[in-house]
């Protein structure tokens, strides 16, 4: 399962003179679609006896992340680090990413929410599939059935879903509608505490430096902004008919009914 | 892929014979981008029997060639055969830039293709401009809409980006244009094909959709019961629009997840947004804030709703909401 830890909130601050995103002082979370990627992995692990590893790449403080992931029910957790790493896009953080799964061996599903909170592009779950050669399902809204090589599943589509068949290992990311995660338990976090999260570099994954940070990374943010500003409008007053009457006649005005 | 690169490439999202409205913006937009560059709009259109797409109405929305890649395996969208048959039209064409729908399947095949060109996508944008020497120069959301980056990808090629739904205005077929269409060669190409589909079901059940709607009426907590949705219904139908729900909404179990806009559902930017009985949470904004007109109606006359409104409306839903739909009924007959 591939997690992302993100700001907890995105009402962010842009450093405009640096031309980044501020999120220093944010308390830093786990992204909430992964929470519905983790929940599903615990409860296949529930019905089926197999083992959760949560896979993340980020810095020291992402190992919170991972513990409050271990505490959740998760079996083992490892973490992506390296100096070289920093920069990454998209296309570099899936690449990093299948290194590390690679790296774990034996895998049949993997899972992962369908956008970060944050970047929110979507783009890092069919990236792994694409490095790891693996069939994928994107926004899976429920799991019909699992089994040893097979897995059903229901894929959210624009205008309903669809009922999609296809063989294991494979990639799916999952929409929130498929489960609702539960919380850490104390106890459990309090055991996730005294373990150790082992951490996985450049060399320890054998991975190509030109395809990591910024020079694997296709992409370059040149700029941020804030979006324009939009502030309140008119409070229309008078009795509801008038209100009304009121909206209908400006909403014609304007031509939009 | 060289700097040689040539062409935009627009992805034809299409089921049952019908173009996605969001490939027809992309058409438009891709047209404006091409003629202040000198280059071709090409849409891009795959299928296992061609004949049921409207080639024409490609061209009159701003396609100068319509490529045609017909194969058994493209019956319907999978991730599979679509990145196998586009990849392949991409290595054969080498266009400069590629704009994919932000749909169910263009957000699917969109990053798979990247990684599998290794070149730079930008994911569901908002705008995009062509800069002589840039090329695609992308403009996309992040941190629920509090953030505008803009994204550039300067070596790779093709430039990838998603649109997304309503982003552009849709082109005025123009009938006098001309194009030709082209036939892609797929003699020899292995095609994977390991998920398949076995069933598509359309819940929407022929209503408009979320994302598309020129209107958009929403409930929030306010709204107080499943049973009540009934009254947010109708105004959505009075209006020719669709119906739309807070987190809170759905949550509660009174609305299905297919109807939430927020941060963790849907982002729509219709003509007019209203918001009956919702407070405006940031998680909410972030699906709706880029609408042209909203307008809130919350009793509550501190609702953070009333911040971003267009027009509010301080009174009581049950009040209000029946009222404006019979005033729109009559005003629209």
């Amino acid at each position: 399962m591939c997690m992302k830890q993100v700001p907890e909130t995105t009402e962010v601050k842009i450093d405009q003179a640096q031309n980044r995103v501020d999120t220093g002082g944010l308390t830093r979370i786990i992204n909430p679609y992964d929470t519905y990627a983790l929940e599903e992995a615990i409860r296949i692990k529930e019905n089926s006896g197999a083992t959760v590893t949560v896979v993340s790449m980020g810095p020291d403080e992402v190992d919170q992340s991972l513990r409050e992931a271990l505490a959740m029910g998760a079996d083992e957790a490892v973490r992506l680090s390296d100096p070289a790493f920093e920069g990454s896009d998209p296309l570099a953080t899936a690449y990093i990413l299948a290194r590390g799964i690679e790296k774990l061996g034996d895998y049949d599903l993997i899972i992962c929410g369908r956008q970060a909170m944050d970047g929110s592009s979507g783009n890092v779950g069919p990236g792994v599939a694409e490095e790891l050669g693996l069939p994928q399902v994107t926004f899976v809204r429920k799991i019909e059935e699992l089994k040893e090589g097979y897995i059903r599943l229901q894929r959210m589509t624009d205008d309903g879903y669809e009922v999609l068949e296809g063989p294991l290992p494979m990639l799916i990311t999952v929409v929130k509608e498929i489960n609702e995660p539960r919380l850490a338990s104390l106890k459990g976090l309090m055991k996730a505490k005294r373990v150790t999260i082992p951490v996985w570099g450049l060399s320890d994954l054998g991975a190509d430096p030109s395809r990591v940070g910024p020079s694997g990374s296709p992409t370059v943010v040149a700029k941020v902004a804030p979006p324009p500003p939009r502030s309140g409008g008119e409070i229309i007053e008078g009795t509801p008919e008038e209100q009304v009457k009121t909206l209908v006649a400006k909403l014609k005005a304007q031509k939009v009914l | 892929m060289t700097q040689e690169a040539k062409n935009i490439w627009v992805l034809v999202d299409h089921r049952g014979g019908k173009v996605a409205n969001v490939t027809l913006e992309a058409l438009g937009l891709a047209r404006k981008l091409a003629d202040a560059s000198s280059q071709e709009v090409w849409a891009v259109l795959l299928a296992d029997d061609a004949g049921s797409v409207d080639t024409e109405r490609l061209i009159a929305c701003g396609a100068d060639v319509v490529l045609v890649a017909e194969h058994p395996k493209l019956d319907a969208y999978r991730d599979d055969p679509y990145t196998d048959v586009v990849t392949h039209l991409v290595k054969s064409y080498e266009p400069a830039a590629f704009i994919i729908g932000a749909t169910s399947s263009g957000k699917s095949l969109a990053p798979r293709l990247a990684a599998r060109l290794r070149t730079g996508l930008a994911s569901e944008c908002v705008d995009l401009e062509w800069d002589g020497e840039k090329g695609l120069v992308a403009v996309r959301p992040m941190y629920g809409g509090n953030v505008l980056a803009t994204v550039e990808t300067p070596e790779a090629r093709p430039q990838l980006a998603t649109l997304r739904m309503k982003s552009a205005p849709r082109p005025e077929p123009d009938t006098s244009r001309t194009g030709r269409v082209e036939k892609a060669d797929l003699s020899g190409l292995e095609i994977t094909d390991r998920v398949k589909l076995l069933e598509a079901v359309e819940t929407g059940g022929g209503e408009v959709k979320l994302e598309e709607a020129d209107i958009v009426v929403s409930g929030g907590r306010g709204v107080g019961k499943p049973e009540n949705f009934a009254l947010i219904k109708a105004l959505a139908d009075a209006c020719r629009g669709a119906m739309g729900a807070s987190r809170a909404a759905v949550d509660a179990g009174w609305v299905p997840y297919a109807h939430q806009v927020g941060q963790t559902g849907k982002t729509v930017s219709p003509k007019v947004y209203i918001a009956c009985g919702i407070s405006g949470a940031i998680q909410h904004l972030a699906g709706m804030k880029s609408s042209d007109i909203i307008v809130a109606i919350n009793k509550n006359p501190d609702a953070p709703i009333f911040k971003v409104a267009t027009y509010g409306i301080v009174g009581d839903l049950f009040e209000i909401v029946p009222l404006l739909t019979e005033e729109i009924k009559k005003e629209t007959a």
